[in-house]
């Protein structure tokens, strides 16, 4: 056996992963080397049950713990903060084949991620309502709203994947029939639980041009283009009342 | 901050028994977590290791820094180990003679590695980094052993023990691994408790294991159920001789509820608290 140790360590993670390794015969043969195997692999794929508990509860585990079991051989964790691990789980999901007949699957895995995003997010104060409304108009039109780091929002424009992860994420029964039509939600913390709620196409339009440090009146009109009809005093209020904003800035 | 004094036997910490671990008045006890849990910006986790470090001792113990890998720990890693440390005080900071993360990739294990000069200048060093990092010093855990590696040129306790020297780091006695190694590499567990450095140990772990369920005849440290009898026998024969320390009861699989983890924990006080009288000739 070689004894450099980054030599040995390369030969090791290669046995670990079944790939061909120099020089670890003699370890690869007793029954211990299976341990290891095991344990690594237990803990990646452990890690992605933990993060995904709505697509567990949708697809069952023992389905969910064969699909993570090729997602971890394919993609190990890069991160040891194994929390974050599975960011790539959505997209793999999406190719799955054997997940073809839930094309809303990757949707709902992207929701898990945005939960685990909002519920680690740092601490920051809300913002009274009342500072948005004491402006000037002409300040009112050019001041930034900026989204919390715990708010997360997303549109699902094929199905209705905020449904499919609510009713699964809340432990209740499906409904009898679904509206099989695109959908979005916000994600935000209050009172350091995660809360969530159903959000309009013009909801996440609005929120990106804020995330994106668009003065308030061109994020009016980026989600007027989405929606003509929108009351848009009372996209503010709800998602004010949802602690979506971190601050209220006039440049 | 609570100090290493007023530990007497702790339990890891669970997010279902935050409330329960808060409240709990019980003689000695503190809390052990992995940093790597609670390395996040802010949130419910980070408010309740807080509060719970507000009324009993933290101890961070790490599962990732790897520091028998070849190569410097990750900054990014330490960084945010120091930013916890600096935010909970922990009064215990601890870490294992293994590696995990390697050119990358993140091996979610404490894998084995042969005890050369060469790995004992590496970990050394990458003890004095954490360390220098971290302005804390830290203790490195026996690990786990199920294969029979070749290439040592030290024993385990040769090793830990000439860590401890050229680096100040204190020794963190896992009573469980050592039963687990001892049985799985075939020595006596007894003989290497006994040569293990009395004066460096700052912290000792106790947890169960099972037996592989095929037919290796292996033992493997799930922490998955109760303490065994024999790591019972032995953790009384090393307090009878070094004497009281903060000792942990691992759980981390088949999480039973609070008071049953209290209760196992309660165990390990009752030894702590015989004090001056010779553990092994009392009836628990």
């Amino acid at each position: 056996m070689n004894t450099s140790l980054a030599s040995f360590q390369d030969a090791f993670v290669d046995a670990l992963y079944d790939r061909h390794s120099t020089g670890m015969t003699a370890l690869i043969e007793q029954p211990g080397f299976m341990v290891y195997r095991n344990t690594v692999l237990k803990g990646s794929v452990d890690a992605l049950l933990a993060n995904f508990p709505t697509v567990e509860r949708l697809v069952s585990t023992e389905w969910l713990r064969a699909a993570a079991t090729l997602h971890a051989r394919q993609a190990p964790p890069t991160d040891s903060r194994l929390l974050h691990y599975g960011a790539e789980l959505p997209d793999f999901l999406d190719a799955f084949e054997h997940a073809r007949e839930m094309p809303y699957l990757g949707d709902v895995a992207r929701l898990d991620l945005l939960w685990t995003h909002v519920h680690c997010a740092e601490d920051e104060p809300d913002v009274d309502p009342s500072e948005l409304a004491k402006l000037p108009p002409q300040d009112l039109a050019r001041s930034r709203l900026t989204p919390k780091a715990a708010c997360r929002w997303a549109w699902f424009p094929d199905n209705p994947a905020y449904t499919l992860w609510r009713f699964n994420r809340e432990g209740r029964d499906m409904p009898a029939e679904l509206d099989w039509r695109g959908e979005g939600a916000l994600l935000t913390r209050k009172q350091g639980k995660v809360f969530w709620q159903a959000a309009s196409a013009a909801d996440c339009r609005f929120l990106d041009a804020c995330a994106a440090h668009l003065p308030l009146e061109q994020a009016a009109e980026r989600a007027l283009e989405v929606q003509p009809d929108l009351d848009f005093s009372e996209l503010i209020t709800r998602l004010f009342s949802a602690d979506a904003f971190a601050s209220v800035s006039i440049p | 901050m609570k100090t290493v004094f007023q530990m007497g036997a702790g339990l890891g910490l669970k997010p279902n028994h935050y409330s329960d671990a808060l409240d709990c008045a019980a003689e000695g006890l503190w809390f052990e977590v992995h940093p790597e849990n609670y390395m996040v910006e802010g949130g419910p986790r980070l408010a309740w290791l807080e509060a719970i470090g507000s009324q009993h001792p933290l101890s961070l113990h790490g599962v990732s820094l790897s520091l028998a890998a070849d190569c410097p720990p990750d900054e990014n890693h330490l960084k945010r180990f120091k930013a916890l440390v600096d935010r909970v005080q922990p009064a215990l900071i601890s870490e294992h003679l293994a590696w995990s993360a390697w050119r990358g990739r993140y091996h979610p294990d404490l894998l084995p590695f042969p005890r050369t000069v060469e790995a004992l200048q590496r970990i050394a060093s990458n003890i004095q980094r954490t360390q220098d990092a971290l302005g804390r010093s830290i203790a490195i855990e026996n690990p786990t052993h199920y294969l029979s590696l070749p290439g040592h040129e030290f024993s385990e306790i040769e090793f830990l023990t000439e860590l401890s020297i050229r680096t100040g780091c204190g020794l963190l006695l896992d009573i469980n691994n050592v039963h687990i190694s001892a049985h799985n590499l075939g020595f006596d567990a007894s003989k290497y408790l006994d040569a293990f450095p009395a004066k460096a140990i700052t912290e000792i772990h106790l947890a169960g294991h099972t037996v592989d369920p095929g037919d290796t005849q292996l033992l493997i440290d799930t922490h998955d159920a109760p303490i065994a009898d024999d790591v019972w026998l032995l953790y009384r024969r090393v307090i009878d001789r070094i004497g009281r320390r903060p000792t942990l009861i691992e759980r981390d699989d088949n999480i039973p509820g609070f008071d049953v983890l209290l209760a196992e924990r309660d165990r390990a006080q009752r030894l702590l608290n015989i004090g001056s009288r010779r553990v092994s000739e009392v009836t628990i």
